[in-house]
């Protein structure tokens, strides 16, 4: 087990470094810099002054030297300083975090604590009028972009109240908290939950086939305890695998829905950030995001562990 | 006949179909049999006469759609089964009856612990305390000579062979000490070797708690060392009766006879063996479109105008032994 978590830990580090290699260049691909950005405004430039900015911000170094000198400031927690507003970045993107988290947390909370009973249910009750209807729900829900989702709530809201969601920066119960989150939570996570409906429901027909299934009705389990204690505790490894992946693809629903419900997170920060080709924010940024995405794909593979007695982890 | 309070079980009429796309089928048709305490019974038959059916249908567990129990009655200890609402039929099951399968590598949960699997059976019919069930769990685990019971307890199904996995449903079966177990081919899916020490198991247990036994096989060598009475079973419906020393002695009904034929057996040294197993010819008949008179008549060498026309009553030939066929009489000279 030690062996495999060595293991295990090491590839995370090499996955990393290949991503911080990905985004450092595709970055330098795309053309124009914040100097081309901020200079193009003003028509006639004198080229040196460009050159000037361009040194002051050190972009003008080889490719290697510019690499080496945020892999290594990012290693040693030196984040640089952000292009635009010229505070460090680090300050500019931790009290960015907590909102997106929250948001991101919401969501996967919806669509495990929404998808998973209806998936049960819907493949209990499969073949019936009720399977069909959440059948058609999961269905919309993965076919619906939610930024399109999000643009329909906002307008359905002026619509009946007149009036539509405003960020509320700062709640001050855990209920308004919610009231805050829950929508544009809602908007991003029914894709998750419709996803994660369907995956619980064609992992539990699979298992309600199972011979233990019927062993335990044999000893007069309720219908109740089959479906959930019996049933889902087998089906769950696909939908973990779904949600966790899910996890990762959050990031990119959550831009679109930050920009659609304008809400101060760090998914549209980032936007913001690639527009003004900000290096420091987009590089740290993507890598906070890449350390999140590898260590939930590693939890997953945990979780596999404490779900399934025969899935051990040897060296 | 021993007195009705003796009685275990007492099924009659019983009659399970199942609704296909190509139509209505009547898996169990017409149905009775009774079992007393301690007694075995064995149903036999080849696969898809309607064993299994019958077993499912004692627990009301057939699958509906697209089976279902149609008539008859199921008494379990005078109560009828078949009356009962599920949520008193739940209370029942596991409980005053109860069954092992053919599979064990597949019938216990994969994720759950030998251990918890029994407490399980024991807690949803026994207002005790997990920790007094854990007891039980490992006393029956114990009890069906699984070495080191506790430590067993704690593990999961994949750590365990084949045969201590129905050893720990057998235990699973008879924690609540049932009135009566229903063994479905419980020694089919095991080697050859553990196959005769699962079969004394159960019947050492079933000795022991006085419980009643009914053993689905298709196996006759089983029936032998095991029942005190057979049932023959040939498409849904009960051929024959009777005691295991009668049927074995002079079988009435020609299947019962071309299933014992097809027993291979083993020479005596210094005797050529026989050259080619006796087959029964053809198949089961299907069970939608079934012959209007008796169903083995396409197949049986014996079959006259009469066969194919009406179906041959259940009849009485002494002492119990009953048997469906207008040729009964005749079985035992032409064989």
């Amino acid at each position: 087990m030690f062996a495999y978590l060595v293991r295990r830990l090491f590839l995370m580090l090499v996955t990393l470094f290949g991503i911080s290699v990905v985004i450092f260049f595709l970055l330098r691909i795309v053309p124009g810099n914040i100097v081309d950005i901020l200079f193009a405004a003003a028509g006639y430039v004198d080229p040196a002054d460009k050159a000037n900015l361009e040194k002051e911000l050190g972009i003008d170094r080889p490719l290697i030297v510019q690499y080496w000198h945020w892999i290594g400031g990012f290693l040693r927690g030196d984040f640089g300083y952000s292009y635009v507003s010229e505070k460090p970045a680090l300050q500019e993107i931790l009290p960015r975090i907590p909102i997106t988290a929250k948001l991101a947390g919401l969501a996967l909370l919806f669509s495990a604590s929404i998808g998973i009973p209806l998936g049960v249910i819907s493949a209990v009750k499969q073949g019936t009028k009720l399977d069909y209807a959440l059948r058609v729900v999961s269905l919309s829900g993965l076919s619906l972009p939610s930024f399109w989702l999000g643009l329909l709530i906002l307008t359905a809201s002026v619509a009946m109240f007149g009036q539509m969601p405003i960020f509320n920066p700062n709640p001050k119960t855990w209920l308004e908290a919610f009231a805050t989150y829950a929508v544009p939570a809602a908007a991003v996570g029914f894709r998750s939950a419709a996803l994660t409906m369907r995956i619980t429901r064609s992992s539990m027909l699979e298992v309600l086939r199972q011979d233990y299934i019927r062993t335990a009705r044999a000893k007069g389990a309720s219908e109740a305890a089959v479906n959930y204690h019996h049933a889902l505790k087998n089906a769950i490894l696909p939908v973990i695998t779904v949600i966790g992946i899910e996890a990762a693809f959050l990031i990119g629903g959550l831009i679109v829905t930050e920009t659609v419900f304008n809400i101060p997170g760090v998914a549209r920060f980032l936007v913001e950030a690639i527009r003004w080709r900000d290096y420091p924010i987009v590089q740290n940024l993507v890598m906070f995001i890449a350390v999140v995405v590898v260590f939930a794909n590693f939890t997953v593979d945990m979780l596999y562990a404490v779900f399934d007695p025969r899935i051990r982890y040897t060296d | 006949m021993a007195d009705k309070t003796d009685l275990v079980l007492d099924v009659k009429n019983l009659k399970t179909v199942f609704f296909t796309n190509s139509g209505l089928f009547k898996a169990v048709d017409d149905l009775s049999f009774s079992v007393r305490r301690g007694e075995t019974l064995a149903i036999v038959g080849e696969s898809g006469c309607g064993k299994s059916v019958t077993a499912l249908s004692l627990m009301r567990l057939v699958p509906d759609p697209p089976g279902r129990i149609v008539g008859g009655s199921v008494a379990l200890e005078g109560t009828d089964l078949l009356a009962l609402d599920e949520s008193e039929m739940r209370s029942v099951r596991g409980n005053r009856i109860s069954m092992i399968f053919q599979e064990p590598m597949t019938s216990l949960n994969p994720v759950m612990r030998i251990g918890d699997q029994i407490v399980e059976a024991v807690r949803l019919h026994r207002n005790i305390s997990s920790k007094e069930a854990q007891g039980i769990a490992v006393e029956m685990l114990r009890l069906v000579r699984i070495p080191e019971p506790a430590r067993r307890a704690r593990e999961y199904p994949h750590q365990l062979s084949g045969g201590m996995r129905q050893r720990a449903m057998i235990a699973m079966a008879l924690a609540c000490r049932p009135a009566l177990l229903i063994a479905d081919e419980p020694t089919t899916a095991l080697d050859v070797t553990i196959q005769a020490q699962i079969l004394a198991l159960i019947l050492d247990l079933q000795k022991e708690l006085g419980t009643g036994l009914v053993l689905i096989t298709h196996d006759l060598g089983v029936v032998a060392q095991t029942a005190q009475r057979v049932i023959v079973m040939y498409a849904g419906r009960k051929v024959e009766e009777a005691s295991v020393e009668a049927l074995f002695a002079a079988p009435k009904h020609p299947y019962t006879r071309g299933l014992m034929a097809s027993i291979p057996a083993v020479p005596a040294s210094g005797v050529a063996a026989q050259a080619r197993l006796n087959e029964i010819p053809g198949t089961v008949p299907s069970l939608v479109r079934l012959p209007q008179g008796c169903a083995f008549a396409p197949r049986c060498k014996l079959a006259i105008k009469r066969c194919e026309a009406e179906y041959p009553p259940l009849s009485d030939w002494g002492g119990g032994h009953l048997a469906a066929c207008w040729r009964a009489e005749e079985v035992a000279e032409v064989a």
